[in-house]
């Protein structure tokens, strides 16, 4: 990569053969899935957020023990999942292979853990009687938008686990270089940002002090 | 690639920054939720911006884009918030809608 971009500086991007972006396709790629993968997130927050708005009597069942100190640590674990990616991302770039499979299998780690947390979350609401169509608190909106909205965000942590646990294998066995890291890891700081809507919009905004 | 090089080495001290910052902002939030200061409506754009803020110093620095030629930036970032803030076109029926439930 670094060799192919010194010999394109020369040329102008008026001839071709240039990379505009100068980053490869793979990430290009990355990016481009993350924006439309924004925009299905986005239109289920703000869905989620008009029918939250739009109700008064809208369900307050995350009270603040230990809905929302347990959300809060899953916050915790997510943000610091991504530090450990950005750190084995550095890694990979010195070529520290050992350093980067370690660094990869905490954030994994850090994701598997929040599936647990949040699963016993889920199974916590579901034991309460909040189905897609139902919850003994009113609004029946709330489970289908709550668990529509989770589901999909715990389902890309899961996938990212599963993506990251590939790439790691791929780095131990030299298959997987430094540009293979980064771009797992701009898929996982995606799924950590979504987390950072997901949180304050449904746990916070939903806190009861009782 | 030259600029990328040059972040490898003083990048990890940054990283653990923003991840304080980001830990500030989350204490900061959960903080304004136990508190209950506010109504809704207000409490829903405070933490909007919050958050907002938040996804910026992940995009920028862990994503890495505050590091990208130009071109890159302008082609997502632009692009990206243009069709979120399309969405939100009908937020504000949401506030209509509460007005108009018979109480």
């Amino acid at each position: 990569m670094a060799d192919a971009n010194q010999k394109l500086i020369p040329m102008t991007e008026w001839g071709g053969g240039v990379f505009p972006y100068s980053v490869g396709h793979k990430k290009l790629g990355m990016w481009l899935f993350l924006l439309s993968d924004s925009m299905t997130f986005s239109a289920l927050l703000i869905g989620y957020s008009y029918v939250r708005v739009a109700n008064v009597n809208w369900p307050k069942p995350f009270h603040i023990w230990p809905s929302v100190t347990m959300a809060t640590l899953m916050t915790l674990i997510l943000l610091s999942s991504s530090l450990t990616m950005v750190m084995g991302v550095a890694a990979s770039r010195r070529g520290d292979h050992s350093a980067t499979v370690r660094y990869m299998l905490l954030t994994m780690l850090g994701g598997v853990g929040f599936i647990l947390l949040h699963s016993n979350e889920w199974l916590g609401l579901i034991r309460e009687g909040v189905r897609l169509w139902e919850n003994p608190w009113g609004v029946p909106l709330f489970g289908a938008t709550f668990f529509a909205l989770t589901g999909l965000h715990m389902a890309h942590v899961a996938s990212g686990v599963i993506y990251l646990g590939v790439i790691a294998s791929g780095v131990r066995s030299k298959r997987f270089g430094p540009e293979h890291v980064e771009i797992s890891g701009l898929y996982w700081h995606f799924v950590d940002l979504v987390w950072m809507f997901i949180f304050p919009m449904v746990y916070l905004l939903s806190a009861s002090r009782q | 690639m030259s600029i990328e090089n040059a972040h490898a080495g003083a990048g990890n001290r940054l990283f653990v920054s923003v991840w304080v910052y980001l830990l500030i902002l989350t204490a900061i939030e959960v903080i304004l939720a136990y508190l209950q200061l506010f109504r809704t409506e207000v409490m829903l754009l405070i933490l909007m911006v919050l958050s907002a803020i938040k996804a910026g110093l992940i995009i920028a620095y862990f994503m890495h884009l505050r590091f990208e030629k130009p071109s890159l930036i302008l082609s997502i970032m632009p692009a990206g918030m243009l069709v979120i803030a399309l969405l939100f076109a009908f937020f504000p029926d949401s506030f209509r809608v509460l007005e108009l439930r018979p109480q």
